[in-house]
């Protein structure tokens, strides 16, 4: 039961799995402690339940045809949300724009986390002249700002799903990379680390069995705050029109198409921008509350 | 020295080994010989910055990578030298023909793994073709061997106390039977009554499987309980070696070992105040010219601050010191 509330917690951390019972149950405890994050988990929950079983109530279809008669018509009861400047449900839009966004987010998020944990951890744990390579490409990559390097990529790549992962890995991987690097050297000074040298492990070995799973808490943490961020970093894309190409829904391609009509219908804008905010919210208390139910752990 | 003795475990040739690092130069073991024999317990005995630790991790060629350099020497394992083979081949030595125990029970087990993951882990990578039964069913065998429930392998290290931590450690050192144990002083950490148990179960445990040992410790009573030889090292250097009675009873002692032993209390002389050693460690990195003892001995006189004494050995005795360079009997005055 714990298990599987934890495992929702951490939305996309199957890895969080690999925790034996006592400790998931020990770092649930603390979680439960603090109300914003039990509030932040109820309404991820609900969101993610939403939007997933969102086909059972409402068809892709409101989401793309226009019915020109319903252009900007308020809120009601049939169009609860109201419709938009070309006669689409905007609560369709929302929930089938929200699994575009959610779902490309999710998966930047794990590319992002892999491909800069893989890289810091080879930085950190063999150091020398390959620490140095990595890091200093880090610096210039780093050095170009990721908003104009995101845009560059999805212009020259084309905008689609693949590309904005794409796009979204490039931008976030080096968080991961300072990140891991610096947990790897500390891990790695430890005594059980030279024990299992000792014992005659070998490098692949020590970094999977002892490496990993110590820093793994402080990677699941960075990893949610992380989610939030590039929900909205991936909102922007679409508003500046660099995301998935029309007539497929996504939040912040409905801000940018509300802009219009701001003055005589402010609902095409209140709903996605309230939908964007509530997203990142719950996902950022999560965090919080995860990073505060596994500190303790990782001081001792 | 001529050629290989095959009743010895452990050969150590003239080992020297520095640590480099951008400002200056360690030099922490300076060309020593060691021996141990099959079966046999040797005690490396001395103060703090001696090198018995970097003794230690040259054996196992753990030395850090970038900073840590063997000079000169060579290390014979059961009639192989160490120092040729590659990284390849010491994985397979490691943990399976040498272990090591480190001083720190409290840091030196994953705290995210249960202690019988731990155990598991050590048996299998010396053991591929085991099923995974039997790896079950040796991390019993291996908790009870040194004193824990079964049970409790599925236990957290933070779960255990220090006693019982070095205890799953020196199980996890002897799962694969080791022929050499390394023990760089296991019971440091431990209290006075922990560890006379720990003590009593390595004695123990090494009867039973007949290794040989390196106790590394700066404590001369537990020399005396579990060691058949003695290596007294000082500045990077030994001093002096012997068998037990050679240092605890011979007639000839190296002023530094009479130090040492002047240095902790003794029952019999209970009224006599203890004597430190006056003055400090030499810096390893500008050892003194001759002896490396002089500035700190009493017996000092000019040669030893010119010259180097070279090692002595009478039977299975040796010192190195200017007070028995020429005849054993010269020094005996001095005493
Ligand atoms: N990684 C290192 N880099 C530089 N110098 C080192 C390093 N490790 C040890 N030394 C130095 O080498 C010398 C020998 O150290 P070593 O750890 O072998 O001593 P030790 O006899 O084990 O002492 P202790 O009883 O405190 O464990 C010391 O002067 C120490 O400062
Ligand atoms: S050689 Fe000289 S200084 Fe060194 S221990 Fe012997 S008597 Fe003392
Ligand atoms: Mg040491």
């Amino acid at each position: 039961m714990e298990n599987t509330t934890n495992t929702a917690a951490a939305v996309d951390n199957s890895e969080f799995s690999f925790k034996r019972a006592s400790q998931a149950k020990e770092i649930w405890r603390r979680f439960r402690k603090s109300k914003g994050a039990l509030i932040g988990l109820i309404l991820l929950l609900i969101i993610v339940g939403v939007l997933l079983f969102a086909p059972l109530f409402i068809s892709y279809d409101a989401a793309i045809e226009s019915d020109f008669a319903n252009v900007l018509a308020k809120p009601s009861k049939e169009h609860i949300f109201g419709m938009d400047g070309y006669g689409h449900d905007i609560f369709a839009r929302i929930i089938y724009g929200g699994r575009t966004s959610l779902t490309i987010a999710l998966i930047a998020t794990v590319t992002s986390c892999l491909f800069g944990s893989a890289l810091g951890a080879i930085a950190g744990y063999f150091g020398g002249w390959v620490d140095s390579l990595i890091m200093r490409s880090l610096d210039i990559f780093m050095s170009v700002p990721d908003i104009l390097f995101t845009m560059a990529v999805v212009v020259a790549l084309g905008a689609n799903a693949v590309n904005l992962i794409i796009a979204l890995t490039l931008a976030y991987f080096s968080n991961y990379v300072r990140l891991v690097r610096s947990q790897v050297l500390t891990l790695s000074e430890q005594d059980y680390v030279e024990a299992a040298r000792a014992g005659g492990s070998g490098n692949a070995r020590i970094i999977l069995k002892h490496i990993i799973p110590n820093a793994i808490g402080v990677i699941i943490v960075n990893v949610t705050l992380n989610v939030a961020k590039i929900i909205i970093y991936e909102s922007t894309l679409s508003f500046l029109n660099l995301g998935m190409p029309p007539p497929q829904p996504e939040w912040g391609m409905m801000l940018s198409e509300a802009r219009e009509f701001m003055r005589p219908a402010p609902h095409l804008l209140i709903f996605p921008a309230a939908a964007i905010v509530l997203c990142a919210c719950s996902v950022n208390l999560v965090g919080d509350g995860l990073r505060d139910a596994l500190d303790p752990h990782l001081k001792s | 020295m001529a050629e290989e003795r095959t009743d010895l475990i452990l050969d150590i040739k003239n080992l020297k080994v520095v640590y480099k690092t951008d400002m200056e130069v360690v030099e922490a073991v300076n060309n020593i010989d060691l021996k141990i024999g099959r079966g046999k317990t040797l005690g490396l005995v001395g103060e703090t910055g001696a090198g018995k630790t970097t003794t230690a991790l040259s054996i196992l060629r753990l030395l850090p990578a970038v900073t840590g350099k063997v000079l000169e020497g060579e290390i014979h394992f059961d009639g192989q030298n160490l120092m040729e083979f590659d990284e390849h081949f010491m994985h397979a030595i490691r943990g399976n023909r040498i272990s090591m125990v480190f001083q720190d029970p409290m840091t030196s087990l994953n705290p995210v793994l249960t202690v019988g993951d731990q155990i598991a882990e050590a048996i299998s990578l010396h053991n591929d073709q085991l099923s995974k039964e039997e790896i079950d069913r040796k991390v019993e065998d291996t908790l009870s061997m040194v004193g824990i429930l079964p049970k409790r392998k599925s236990d957290y290290p933070h779960q255990f106390s220090g006693g019982m931590k070095q205890r799953v450690i020196i199980a996890m050192a002897l799962c694969c039977e080791p022929e050499l144990l390394i023990a760089d002083e296991p019971t440091t950490a431990l209290d006075v009554t922990i560890q006379a148990q720990v003590l009593a179960m390595m004695r123990e445990l090494r009867e039973r499987l007949g290794m040989a040992m390196l106790m590394i410790t700066h404590d001369l009573g537990i020399v005396a309980q579990t060691c058949d030889d003695v290596a007294v090292m000082y500045a990077g250097e030994i001093v002096e070696a012997g068998t037990v009675e050679d240092i605890f009873t011979g007639e000839h002692h190296h002023p530094y070992t009479v130090g040492l032993f002047n240095s902790i209390p003794n029952l019999d002389s209970r009224a006599s105040r203890l004597k430190p050693i006056p003055g400090l460690v030499p810096d390893p990195t500008n050892l003194p010219k001759g002896c490396v003892f002089s500035p700190r001995c009493e017996h000092c006189t000019e040669i030893c601050r010119q010259q180097r004494p070279e090692t002595v050995t009478h039977g299975t005795h040796s010192l190195r010191c200017h007070l028995f360079a020429e005849k054993k009997e010269g020094g005996a005055a001095h005493e």
